[in-house]
């Protein structure tokens, strides 16, 4: 492979790989999302950097082109990743789904409480007068109000 | 309708025995504010022994708040779900509260609340898991819609009818009456963006049975349809896309003892 273009696939590479690695360590990027982007940066490191590899790869493919088999490997790992985010996104939109159902079920349940609590508190205080306040009589607490 | 019970037993925690012949509709609703609580009325007057409940689905006008204001429960989601997230909040809730039917009604006023007696006839008729209200099985049936929505449903109507093995006129009607296995099942799992037609196809995967009476529907009484001219094509592909993942989808094993009824052996 050519020396400047390869010089330039190493330090892509490794800057793609330091800057995973630097996300991970500030817990900007999560270990689950981080691997594949780690298996990425590493083998395309490995690949622009060991030319042999990259020599064959290429002959077992048909390119004629050993750089173009690197961007053909990069671009598989780039379909990897997103097909990788889409089932991510599938499984928290699903989540997000549940989390707002229960939401509105835990939502609505303690409105109906409430309601039933405050017309439970007028009913004592009709039929007991301040006795329902003070608490003598009922041993429920009123709601606060 | 739970708080103006005068002869409710005061400060008692309404929690259902499950079993019990109760009976809960559901409306979903997203920007109703024009009908709901009409709707709400109506159900009220026309079936009064369903309890009401609407389920906001993160609407931006004050369709929660006419709706308690018509004496009906809301359940009101933070953003908006779409149709399938909405109703499946509504089998949750039935499933919760022991609930032993749950009737589905739109909330724009397309269906009029003294034909849901005719779905409640049918199911207690017996045999059958879950009534569909169909536009299509009267001979003077008149149904506004574009032509291009009316070929649509009758594509999937053709579909789904081959691959259940009954006839099914109305696939995409979202009146319909669901027993308790029926809610258990879509409480559990209900499709996501146009779950009608899918939802049958899910039925019939599960070994449950369903039956289409005949109803009249109203042409809407505001709000917009939640499928506009423009997305109908959309809306065909999409749905034709989930009967097919539907179609591959692993078939559930009926566990001993259930009911295995014949239409589900006839399958593709």
């Amino acid at each position: 492979m050519p020396g400047r273009i390869q010089l330039v696939a190493i330090i892509g590479s490794a800057v793609l790989l330091l800057t995973v690695l630097e996300m991970v360590r500030r817990r900007r990027l999560m270990e689950r999302y981080a691997l594949v982007w780690l298996l990425s940066a590493v083998v395309l490191l490995a690949l622009a950097s060991w030319s042999g590899a990259l020599l064959k790869i290429s002959r077992a493919i048909g390119v004629i082109y050993p750089p173009n088999a690197l961007f053909f490997v990069a671009f598989a790992f780039v379909l990897l990743l997103l097909l990788h985010f889409s089932a991510a996104v599938s499984r928290l939109s699903d989540q997000t789904k549940v989390l707002a159902q229960r939401l509105a079920l835990l939502d609505e349940r303690v409105r109906s409480h409430e309601a039933a609590a405050a017309e439970n508190d007028e009913d004592m205080q009709e039929a007991y007068g301040d006795d329902a306040q003070r608490g003598s009589v009922i041993t429920r607490v009123p709601p606060r109000r | 309708m739970i708080f103006d019970r005068p002869d409710e037993q005061q400060g008692s925690v309404r929690v259902r025995v499950s079993g019990s012949c109760s009976s809960l509709a559901v409306i979903p609703a997203y920007n109703e504010a024009a009908t709901i609580a009409e709707v709400i009325g109506s159900l009220h007057e026309h079936a009064p022994d369903f309890d009401v409940l609407v389920v906001d689905d993160g609407s931006t006008d004050d369709t929660a708040e006419r709706a308690r204001r018509s004496g009906a429960r809301v359940l009101s989601l933070p953003f908006n779900l779409g149709i399938g997230g909405a109703v499946q909040a509504g089998f949750l809730h039935a499933l919760e509260h022991g609930y032993a039917f749950l009737a589905q009604v739109d909330g724009d006023g397309q269906h009029g609340a003294e034909q849901l007696s005719r779905l409640v006839q049918a199911m207690d008729e017996g045999g059958v898991d879950m009534v569909c209200g169909s536009r299509f099985l009267t001979s003077d049936f008149h149904y506004p819609a574009p032509v291009s929505r009316r070929t649509g449903i009758h594509i999937f109507a053709f579909l789904l009818s081959r691959i259940v093995g009954t006839r099914v006129s109305d696939p995409t009607s979202g009146f319909r009456l669901y027993n308790r296995r029926a809610i258990e099942l879509f409480a559990h799992d209900y499709p996501h963006d146009y779950p009608e037609v899918e939802a049958v196809l899910m039925l019939h995967h599960h070994r449950l049975r369903m039956r289409e009476v005949p109803v009249q529907m109203y042409a809407r009484g505001g709000g917009s349809s939640s499928i506009s001219t423009g997305k109908s094509g959309y809306y065909m592909i999409k749905v034709l896309l989930a009967l097919m993942v539907g179609l591959a989808r692993r078939r559930p094993v009926v566990d001993p003892g259930d009911l295995a009824p014949v239409t589900a052996e006839q399958g593709v």
